[in-house]
């Protein structure tokens, strides 16, 4: 009965959205304030009865109802009760379903915190926002309704993929998708503003929480993603340049231009048209995603089961969301009246550089990403573009970014003191340079990109540090001073410093797990030791292991550094019989100064089985953590920046601005 | 100029859609990796033999002439898929009675030596391609590859990846049958 509450929920809400799709939007045309207001209900009606839906289906993965195909195709009733839980969006149909929840949530999130926004603006938003609802709402029940049942139904289902099944991945796809949605409503409040004529500081600054909430999430789901990958797969890499991966960066790359756009045009009533280009364009590629992932475009380690008449059905959709809006931009942008003036050195200058190579790195993504597919549609030539070009194109790119990321915050808006600009970054100039010359000296060897990169990490790092020494005048004022000063600093000034540390954190994991990364595979008996990265590594053997619902072969390693022991390893490479797949799990010594990974293959044939030969994989990763610390300090950058009064949700319009200078520009 | 700025987006959105809509066309298979050298002579090369190991090295002329096509195998001792095929490989030899002849890729001899040791030596020839050149010569994509090569010197059939697994052995057994690689009443 469950499953069919939850089909009905979902057409109440279809039906709901065609409402809102409608209705408000004419109300602010002709001034109806009723007509207007009922995007409120509708809005949180559809949130509602997508709810509904969702719980339904996750209470037949719950109960392992076997006479639901989806559950059949995609559960186990011996699996983990978290990854029945998780397994609701491990496929095509529940995904889509999530994809629609977070949809709604943000809709319905705007009708009822959007109380200080002009309520034409909000019912021309929600209307849109409705619009993509109808989209999405028919393309899951016209071709994959998840609740379609099956008759007989089989005894058991056929498990969710094992390498799904898995802590990391299971809050993956909210969190990535949180994100990608969120950008939905930014798209909405910029094509409500097209559609007004009129992009102003107010409409900006309503625009950028919902932004910045997107983006965090966005942000936590890529580094969660890479996460998994770089302990799940086994071959220790944390990012691949695939091209599912890259169109969820996509959109990360042109969300941060847009959050950065968004504040010139919240302060200084300028870059206006770009600000609503970036809004469409990011969700733009959010949808893009969406397509490419669930079309079978592309080859891509990650894509769902493949249909080309669903792929037929989203490109649809997009051509009418995507090209719809910008038809839109090109016929309502160019009225649009530009806004303050500005020196070539200036805040604004430097956000500019910054959005114009944020822009020009999406770019270079984008066209790697489909470049396989035009060349193959031109010339019929297949391809693959792998990391080779990503890396040649991709990274001088970030360390120009870089330069002007230290640069930016130490700028004022309209005109900057030139002198005074270069009296404070000199120091730091200085100091970037003897930690790279010292790291130069003291590792002696290492790729000379990396050495770069090291100086790049080092002056966003200082310059980040100097300029908020600066703001709170640490050690030219007493520290109580100090303290003070750093207590009534915006939140949102806090949060810039630490998201910009957090990128610099970021690079050094990046840079140490790349440039001096040493890998041993060998092939070992019990007794065979290995040496690496100062470790003596001595392995004892492998035996069988029964799990919940899969058998796994469990080597053990013992790890020694100068005959003194360290820990003791497990790795594991497990068979789940019931999907009939493999999963490696590696074990990993994870310290600040790098991660000892190690994962184990099994025997080839069942003669190697008896001469009791494993293949082992041995890595040493150093610095890779600080990866997974630099995404977090990101985050709570964002949520620091978030929590912000003047961006919090619904809170009341100050009568006056606050003064310029204590300005955040994050 | 203006107005011709704001247009740019949605002329670009438009040509990748068309990209678009050409890609779903569901006959296209992008995971298809197509070879150049299907119906074309197999490339000249004279390898030596792996240093330590008795079997003789291989050359292009080694291929030709035979009585039946012949199997030409690209493996790796650091290559962990290659593990599970020589298993697959070895059947075939000496249940199917396949000639088998190998290209040891950019690896090190000793390891190659002491990787037949412990698993067994099917092949007839084996030649150490320490450089890789005669690798992009074949147009390697990766290690494990197999080619079947006829009497002519032509290339039949390529497989790209191990030949592990029911699908795989399917697939190249009928290839196989088809080029008459195998001899009369093979039992496999």
């Amino acid at each position: 009965m469950f499953p069919e509450i939850g089909h009905f929920a979902l057409a109440l809400a279809l039906a709901l959205a065609l409402v809102q799709s409608v209705l408000p939007i004419a109300g602010a045309s002709r001034g109806n304030a009723v007509w207007m207001k009922s995007a409120q209900a509708t809005a949180i009606g559809q949130v509602l009865f997508v709810a509904i839906a969702f719980a339904a289906l996750m209470q037949a993965f719950i109960a392992s109802d076997f006479t639901v195909r989806n559950v059949v195709e995609n559960s186990h009733s011996l699996k983990p009760m978290l990854y029945k839980v998780a397994g609701t969006w491990g496929s095509h149909e529940g995904s889509l379903l999530l994809w629609i929840l977070i949809l709604a949530v943000f809709g319905a999130g705007v009708a009822w915190f959007g109380s200080n926004i002009p309520a034409e603006t909000k019912a021309r938003t929600l209307s849109v926002q409705a619009w993509i609802s109808v989209g999405f709402l028919s393309f899951l029940l016209l071709t994959s309704n998840p609740f379609e049942r099956v008759f007989p139904p089989p005894l058991d289902g056929n498990d969710l993929n094992p390498l799904l099944q898995d802590m990391g991945l299971a809050m993956h796809p909210p969190l990535l998708y949180f994100g990608y949605v969120g950008f939905s409503i930014v798209f909405s409040f910029a094509v409500a503003a097209l559609l007004e004529g009129r992009v102003d500081p107010a409409w900006a600054r309503w625009v950028r929480p919902w932004t910045l909430a997107a983006w965090v999430s966005l942000t936590a789901g890529i580094a969660l993603g890479s996460w998994w990958a770089y302990y799940e797969l086994g071959w220790g890499g944390w990012w691949f340049w695939d091209p599912v991966e890259n169109v969820s960066f996509m959109p990360w790359l042109l969300g941060t231009a847009l959050l950065h756009s968004a504040i010139v045009t919240e302060k200084r009533d300028a870059f206006k048209s770009w600000t609503i280009l970036l809004a469409i364009l990011t969700f733009s590629l959010s949808l893009l995603g969406t397509f490419i992932v669930r079309s079978g475009l592309l080859t891509s380690v990650h894509a769902f089961a493949v249909d080309p008449e669903r792929g037929l059905y989203i490109l649809g959709l997009l051509a009418v969301s995507i090209g719809g809006s910008l038809a839109l931009y090109a016929w309502r942008a160019p009225e649009m009246e530009p806004g303050g003036l500005f020196r070539p050195i200036s805040r604004e200058a430097g956000l500019l550089v910054n959005n114009l190579i944020l822009a020009a790195a999406t770019g270079t993504v984008l066209f790697g990403t489909l470049y396989p597919l035009i060349l193959e549609a031109v010339t019929g030539d297949k391809i693959s573009v792998g990391p080779p070009f990503f890396n040649a194109a991709f990274i001088p790119m970030m360390l120009a970014l870089v330069v002007f990321m230290g640069l930016g915050p130490f700028l004022s808006w309209k005109r900057a003191d030139i002198a005074g600009l270069l009296d404070r970054i000199r120091f730091v100039a200085v100091l970037a340079v003897i930690a790279a010359s010292a790291a130069w000296y003291l590792l002696n060897g290492g790729p000379i990109m990396a050495y770069l990169a090291i100086l790049g990490a080092a002056w966003l790092l200082f310059a980040t540090l100097r300029e908020w020494a600066l703001r709170i005048r640490l050690f030219e004022v007493s520290l109580a001073e100090s303290a003070r000063r750093a207590r009534n600093l915006p939140r949102a000034s806090h949060g810039m410093t630490l998201a910009h540390a957090g990128v610099a954190v970021l690079m050094m994991g990046m840079i140490g797990s790349t440039g001096w990364k040493s890998e041993e595979i060998v092939f070992a008996g019990p007794g065979t030791e290995v040496t690496i990265a100062g470790f003596d590594i001595t392995f004892e053997g492998a035996a069988k292991v029964q799990g919940p619902n899969y058998i796994a072969d469990r080597g053990t390693l013992v790890v020694r550094r100068d005959g003194e022991l360290v820990t003791t390893l497990f790795p594991e490479r497990r068979y789940y019989p019931v999907a009939e797949s493999q999963t490696t799990e590696s074990a990993i010594r994870s310290t600040l100064a790098g991660d000892l990974y190690t994962s184990i293959a099994t025997p080839a044939s069942d003669q190697v089985n008896n001469a009791g030969a494993w293949t082992l994989r041995i890595l040493y990763e150093p610095l890779v953590n600080l990866i997974w610390i630099g995404s977090i300090l990101l985050v709570i950058g964002g949520c620091l920046s978030l929590s912000d009064r003047r961006l919090r949700v619904g809170a009341p319009r100050r009568a006056k601005q606050p003064a310029s200078d204590a300005v955040p520009a994050e | 100029m203006k107005r011709l700025t704001a247009g740019l987006p949605f002329i670009a959105a438009v040509i990748f859609g068309g990209f678009f809509l050409w890609g779903l066309n569901p006959d296209r298979d992008p995971n298809e990796i197509p070879s150049v050298l299907i119906s074309q002579p197999a490339p000249a090369f004279d390898l030596d033999p792996v240093p330590g190991l008795e079997t003789p090295g291989l050359a292009r002329s080694d291929l030709v002439g035979n009585e039946r096509p012949v199997v030409v195998n690209v493996f790796a001792s650091w290559c962990v898929p290659c593990r599970a095929e020589h298993a697959v490989l070895t059947r075939f030899v000496e249940r199917g009675g396949m000639r088998l002849f190998g290209i040891n890729y950019k690896d090190k001899p000793e390891d190659a030596v002491k990787w037949l040791n412990d698993l067994g030596n099917p092949y007839e020839r084996i030649g150490s391609d320490l450089s890789g050149r005669t690798g992009i010569e074949w147009g390697l994509s990766g290690v494990p590859e197999t080619f079947i090569v006829d009497g002519g010197g032509t290339v039949l059939f390529r497989y790209v990846g191990p030949v592990v697994g029911p699908d795989a052995v399917e697939r190249f057994t009928q290839a196989l049958k088809q080029a008459g690689a195998l001899p009369n009443g093979a039992a496999l």
